[in-house]
């Protein structure tokens, strides 16, 4: 019932002349909402049409004002035959069915064609009515807002995280159709944009009724993702965190968490009341005992088969673990209790955010992630999507295990990809597994939050790093020392994770993209056997990909990765993978080894003189790395180590640690030596290659720094100066002779070359920093390789930047301190860092991938590979990489921070005293970026989500400038779309955006092309903070900033 | 490993200046790589031939795109494509406007016809521009010109206006179109001395007083077209120096007000009837396009070289010129003083620009 739609076409401009005899056009536009069709009246010869039409209404549900896009048609009117087209705009109106956001679109939207691009554009004004509906078996859910956003949206606070949401709906792909054989590739391509369109809002629907269900208002870190399946159909598909958010309105109110760049907000809240909402479950304990260590890649396949024993399981590892010891030991077993309730009532404790409230993340694990490989077959029934349901809850269900095998109950920084090559799927699924403070996820009474914090005393920086599972009873062996920061719970040596680095994260000097690359040569087949093939390919690629990250991570000097992501991507005949993560230096986590090569031939006495050049050069990259990276970890002289650091321990050979038991590991762990080095054997030509590359990596030029999370770890005084951009490249390999090596090193080049590429073209803006590197590589066609980047260049201030870290470094210190004096025995050291590492012995790593790529078919059923874990065949695993002879051994370093040396503290600086009042105040610039917030200004307020599908199509691809030109052109154009939508709803940025799909097909012989693209992101009204002091100086009262404005004046 | 496609598509456009002025010049992506490394780049970046021949080509590309609606820069402001600050989008109209002047003075005065496209190689050959950048400048002239051809109102306002050229441009353009629609005369070889900025003076001035727009504000082509009256009416002038005593009058005003004034006063005595019956017979012969079209040529022949034969210095000329016109007044027996003022006001600031080396 409810709803009244209100559809005004103003005008159009710069249309295309359609009618050659005179070079004009009489243009009429047609407006069509579900089944109802309106028209204008013809507008005579002209380029600029003004039609100023009526108000068209649309009496619709809301359920369809949900569902259905509105479809706004340009033709040209032609008496004698039929009309043409001049090209579409599709409006999505969800962001006017919640109150917060807008309340009316009105602007030029780019009159968009899938042959010819974009035509002009039309001048339209959209409203909508909104009745009130009791009716409690609604099938809508109008009002729940959605944010793609991985972070509590900066003017809200997080009352409830209620968590995971999913959905996916199928349907048949109209280009897969019979009739896609007679209409117009026109017809087909609009067919299919408007299906998708219709799809997801349908999704979106859903998700919304999920989170009413929970109770929430707020779906957070939605991503939603399409697979086009080919044959067997169109699946959409999303996740997201379910919030209940509170809308910031009194200025004394901050914001609890989210790594705002603005410095206000996030030193206040430390300040003051840290966490001034949230409390919601009663007593919440220290949460400080327990420990994490993060293993990176998932899973211990041991466990995971055993998932149901692990539930037991858990529990029991917390309470038992040695660190546990003085303080609160039974608090913490009342937290995990209470947690643990919260968390399982839930079928996934997942949560979609990679950034969160303060004292949210309690302990960290360590990445778990988990494929598999599925055969495609038709959805017979698109209403019951039940076989990929299933699939993803398998993967859903082995994280879920990975993470219980950890020591955690939930998993953060979760997502999901596919790849599709023919009728094979990967679907894999990663996030971090976590232990959260209960607080958040519950229901409760609010209380004094300052009580709260004083007991727990969760050291600042250093919490999260701290193991969760049992040391007794390690998933993994991993190599255990006291924290480097508080000295009283044990840290891994090594920290992966798929989050953004913590707020509070005490990080040593600046952190760096780290990528590993890897492709691998597969046997062309057909169904199963391609499924098996690539089934048994995936272990080793895990395996590969993480000595390649901790090769390059020790190679920097640094120990711990945040925002790792690894994507593997199916080919005809072979298998790629990349994985992207920021390298950092943990304060609280040991220092690394440097990396030790061993020949196997000692005798040989050139090759000993090779190898040891090798080293050499390995040596000085490091020392060269640690300067550039300005990673200078103070010397701790023993004494303040003290007895807590327990002997350092060498693990002789990791390999078989996976399933050995736990005392086993507390063996292992005897041996002496105070560097932990990491040895690599080069036994044959292909550990030569493997060091070599890892030689190539150039630095980025001076003034460069790059990573791909939301903020670089060292870099606090960012100016306003973003250019986000897009870059696609594909290559052609010559299909002579190709072996992994050669295919090794042409991808290898291709991103070093990309990234150099993208490095000169942003010299204008040095210093800066490229943030949110966000590579994806898929394989087309046979020999075609395409890389696509999307990322922000921020610049930032150099001369500032010594200063203020200082200041804030100093100030936070001290904060620090004070608050925590009664509760710390070491103050100090508290403040300065948390840095968690993780160790992750190459061993285990291969072992959790073995079990992580459960994409090995131990059965195949019916059609689906199945995707159990191997427990069992781990084993056989083990052997197998045991061969690649990668040895490691550890021993700890004793490195203790000192206060006077602390780092600046993460994010929470950023100064931008200078950003200058924005140069081109210009009606109509919007500026769109893919981190979650934008420097030097403020969010005043969330629009609603941007989500858009584009397909275009040339038959004429010599003419548009060749693959070059026509993606190009069609880039640009939807960059100009979404900037069109958000400006037309009133905003002046787009904040999360995400290129999620770039699929790009070509057929030079033909002259044709298509390509398709997905994006999504948050429309925003920023406001620079520059202008926001003069407002609010001026007129306090003034319109809707108030309300996040008065924290920041404060100041 | 060739790249089959790579491309860069920044939010916010992004422009190279330099390779901006390598395209406009008409460069080819590879010889604008050469230049560019030769500029010593690579060494000030680090960058690698490659990423430089990718940069140029992506340039390149975005600047093709960017052309079509540079054609009509008003386009370029309201298209939402390419999001380009205003400073950024400005330069980028005022740099594919601008033109070089060795090839104006090449094209200026004559028709722009395709006839004078196809002779656009030779001018390449000759000037060593590019053809392409000769294609572009030619066409930039005809543009400019079809779309103010018809226009009402101020030249140099019309051509801001639909082009947002900057003022000195705006009136670059305002001469080169008029002086395309009048077909002036200038590449003759005794022209060659003229730079194009004294024929754009020239232009201004006539533009100001001779056309019909300096009568009438809402003429059609009022900035375009000579006042033909006006042209007419020069011929009542014809009196000056067919009437003997008229002349022997001006002439005597003249000598006693300049006497001991001019370094030349000589010369100028001995050369005043010539050179009055040179300038007066300019004007009277107006009434024809042909004579229209050899104005500066006539000029540079009957005032311009006598002058300079007799070595005039440049103060001498303008004491001579401000001398010239103005004794015209006391002529008692001459009843067009306001016709002669409208000419010599123009004439005598055309030909003080026109005297130098």
């Amino acid at each position: 019932m409810p709803g009244k739609l209100k559809v005004k076409i103003v005008a159009g401009r710069h249309l295309p002349v359609m009618d050659r005899a005179s070079d004009l056009t009489d243009a009429f536009v047609e407006v069509k909402f579900g089944n109802t069709t309106f028209k204008t009246d013809v507008y005579l010869k002209s380029l600029n049409p003004q039609w100023n039409s009526e108000w068209f209404k649309f009496e619709v549900d809301d359920e369809d004002l949900q569902d259905e896009p509105l479809q706004i048609t340009v033709l040209d009117h032609d008496t004698y035959s039929a009309n043409d087209a001049i090209g579409k705009v599709y409006i999505d109106i969800d962001p006017l069915l919640y109150s917060e956001a807008a309340t009316v679109i009105s602007g030029w939207f780019p009159i968009y064609d899938t042959i010819h691009g974009i035509r002009g554009e039309i001048n339209v004004v959209v409203k909508v009515d909104l009745f009130n509906d009791l009716n409690r078996f609604r099938q809508s859910s109008c009002g729940i807002k959605f944010f793609c956003t991985t972070s509590i949206p900066k003017c809200y606070r997080a009352v409830i995280i209620h968590g995971f949401v999913e959905e996916l709906v199928v349907n048949e792909d109209p280009e897969y159709q019979w009739i896609d054989r007679i209409r117009t590739p026109r017809a087909s391509n609009e067919a299919r944009q408007r299906l998708i369109s219709l799809m997801s809002g349908e999704l979106q629907r859903k998700i919304g009724l999920k989170v009413l269900e929970m109770r929430g208002n707020a779906v957070v870190g939605y991503l939603q993702c399409f697979d086009l399946e080919g044959e067997s159909g169109l699946v959409v598909r999303a996740i997201g965190t379910a919030c209940t958010l509170d809308k910031l309105s009194s200025p004394a109110a901050f914001l609890p968490a989210c790594n705002s760049p603005s410095k206000e907000m996030k030193e206040i809240p430390f300040n003051e009341d840290p966490n001034p909402n949230t409390h919601s479950s009663g007593p919440s304990t220290p949460l400080k005992n327990q420990t994490y260590s993060f293993s990176p890649s998932k899973s211990y396949s041991r466990q995971s088969s055993s998932s149901d024993t692990d539930l037991s399981l858990t529990p029991k590892t917390g309470m038992g673990s040695g660190s546990a010891g003085k303080e609160g030991g039974p608090f913490k077993a009342l937290l995990r209790q209470q947690t643990q309730s919260a968390l399982e009532q839930r079928e996934f404790p997942f949560f979609t955010l990679t950034a969160f409230p303060p004292g949210f993340l309690v302990h960290v694990g360590g990445v778990v992630s988990a494929r598999s490989v599925k055969l495609l077959d038709r959805i017979h029934n698109p209403d019951e999507p039940e076989t990929r349901d299933a699939w993803w809850a398998e993967i859903r269900q082995e994280i879920k295990s990975h993470a219980k095998a950890l020591g955690c109950h939930a998993v953060v920084g979760y997502s999901e990809s596919t790849s599709i090559c023919e009728e094979v799927c990967i679907l894999s699924a990663s996030g971090t597994a976590a232990v959260l403070n209960p607080r958040f996820l519950q229901d409760g009474t609010v209380e004094g939050c300052l009580e709260q914090r004083l007991e727990e005393n969760l050291p600042a920086g250093c919490g999260f790093c701290h193991i969760p599972y049992d040391e007794l009873n390690m998933p993994f062996p991993a190599h255990l020392t006291y924290c480097y920061n508080c000295r009283k719970q044990k840290v891994p040596d090594v920290l992966f994770t798929t989050i953004d680095l913590p707020m509070d994260a005490a990080v040593i000097g600046k952190g760096c993209l780290i990528q590993a690359r890897l492709c691998r040569l597969k046997k062309k087949a057909q169904a199963e056997a391609n499924a098996t093939a690539i089934s048994n390919l995936l272990p080793f690629m895990e395996y590969e990909v993480h000595t390649q990250l901790m090769n390059k991570l020790k190679l920097k000097g640094m120990n711990a990765l945040f925002g790792l992501r690894i994507q593997i991507s199916v080919g005809e005949n072979m298998l790629m993978g990349l994985a992207s993560a920021t390298g950092v230096y943990l304060a609280a986590l040991p220092t690394p080894g440097g990396i030790q090569i061993a020949g196997k031939t000692p005798n040989d006495g050139s090759y000993e003189q090779h190898i040891s050049h090798m080293q050499k050069k390995i040596n000085d990259t490091i020392a060269k790395n640690k300067e550039l990276y300005e990673i200078n970890p103070p010397e701790i002289c023993e004494e303040i180590i003290g007895s807590p650091i327990p002997e350092p321990r060498q693990r002789s050979r990791l390999l078989r640690s996976q399933s050995e038991s736990s005392d086993e590991v507390t063996e292992l762990d005897l041996s002496h030596g105070k560097k932990d080095a990491f040895v690599l054997e080069i036994d044959d030509t292909d550990a030569m290659e493997d060091v070599h590359s890892l030689l190539t990596d150039v630095p980025p030029p001076s003034g460069f720094y790059s990573c791909n999370t939301e903020i670089m770890p060292g870099i606090n005084n960012w100016t306003s100066e973003i250019q986000m951009f897009t870059s696609v490249r594909v290559i052609r390999l010559s299909s002579l002779n190709l072996t992994n090596q050669a295919l090794n090193k042409n991808f290898n080049d291709l991103c070093e070359n990309l990234l150099k590429s993208l490095y000169f073209k942003l010299r204008s803006m040095i210093p800066c920093c490229l943030c949110h590197v966000n590579f994806t590589v898929s394989l087309p066609e046979d020999e075609l390789i395409q890389v696509t980047v999307t990322a922000v260049a921020i610049t930032f201030d150099k001369n500032q930047a010594l200063q203020t870290t200082k200041t804030h470094a100093e100030k936070s210190l001290q904060r620090a301190s004070t608050d925590n004096e009664e509760l710390l025995q070491f103050p100090l050291e508290l403040c300065s860092d948390s840095l968690p590492s993780h160790p992750f012995p190459p061993a285990k790593e291969h072992l959790e991938s073995a079990s992580s790529n459960s994409g090995i078919p131990a059965a195949q059923r019916a059609t689906s590979v199945d995707y159990s874990s191997f427990a069992d065949r781990c084993s056989s695993w083990i052997e197998l990489i045991k061969l690649k002879a990668q040895t490691i051994r550890r021993g700890s370093i004793k490195t203790t921070v000192t206060v006077e040396k602390a780092s600046p503290v993460g994010e929470g600086n950023f100064r931008n005293r200078s950003s200058p009042p924005c140069a081109n105040s210009t009606v109509g610039v919007v500026k769109m970026t893919p981190l979650s917030f934008i420097p030097g200004a403020k969010i005043t307020k969330y629009l609603g989500i941007i989500n858009m599908f584009f397909i275009r199509e040339t038959t004429s691809l010599r003419e548009e400038g060749g693959v070059s030109g026509f993606l190009h052109a069609f880039i640009a154009e939807v960059f100009a779309m979404v900037r069109a939508h958000v400006a037309a709803l009133g905003g002046n940025a787009v904040v999360s955006y995400i290129m999620k799909q770039c699929v790009f097909m070509e057929n030079p012989n033909k002259n044709q092309a298509q390509c398709l693209i997905n994006v999504s992101g948050d429309a925003v009204v920023f406001v620079r903070e520059s202008e926001l002091e003069v407002v609010s100086t001026q007129q306090p009262a003034a319109t809707c900033q108030p309300s996040c404005t008065g924290g920041e004046v404060t100041t | 490993m060739a790249s089959e496609l790579d491309i860069f598509v920044g939010n916010t456009t992004l422009i190279d200046e330099d390779v901006y002025r390598l395209w406009l010049d008409g460069y080819s992506v590879s010889d604008a790589v050469a230049l560019r490394v030769r500029s010593g780049i690579l060494e000030q970046t680090g960058a690698t031939a490659a990423v430089l021949q990718s940069d140029t080509m992506d340039h390149y590309r975005t600047f093709q795109m960017l052309e079509r609606l540079l054609h009509a820069p008003p386009k370029l402001l309201h298209q939402l494509i390419f999001q380009i600050p205003p400073s950024r989008q400005a330069l980028l109209i005022e740099r594919y406007y601008a033109f070089d002047e060795a090839f104006v003075r090449e094209v200026l005065g004559k028709k722009l016809s395709k006839g004078t496209k196809k002779d656009l190689d030779d001018i390449s050959t000759k000037t060593g521009i590019t053809l392409k950048s000769c294609r572009r400048q030619f066409d930039n002239f005809k543009r400019v010109f079809k779309v103010v051809e018809e226009m009402r109102g101020s030249l140099v306002d019309n051509i801001q206006q639909h082009f947002l050229l900057s003022d000195r441009l705006a009136r670059d353009y305002a001469a080169i179109v008029f002086f395309a629609n009048n077909r002036f005369e200038t590449g003759k070889k005794k022209l060659q001395y003229l730079s194009f900025g004294d024929f754009a003076f020239c232009a201004e001035l006539m533009i100001q007083n001779w056309t019909l727009g300096a009568v009438d504000p809402q003429a059609d082509d009022m900035d375009m077209d000579l006042d033909k009256e006006f042209l007419q009416d020069l011929k009542e002038l014809k009196v000056l120096v067919a009437d003997k005593d008229l002349l022997d009058l001006h002439k005597s005003l003249v000598c006693t007000a300049l006497r001991g004034k001019l370094g030349v006063f000589s010369e100028m005595e001995a050369n005043f009837k010539n050179l009055s019956r040179g300038l007066v017979n300019v004007a009277a012969k107006l009434t024809h396009n042909k004579d229209v079209r050899d104005l500066f040529v006539d000029l540079v022949e009957k005032f311009v070289e006598p002058c300079r034969s007799d070595h005039w210095p440049l103060n001498d000329v303008r004491l001579f010129l401000n001398q010239y016109s103005a004794s015209v007044h006391s002529l008692d027996g001459f009843r067009h003083q306001a016709l002669w003022d409208r000419y010599m006001g123009t004439l005598r600031g055309c030909l003080l620009r026109l005297c130098h080396d």
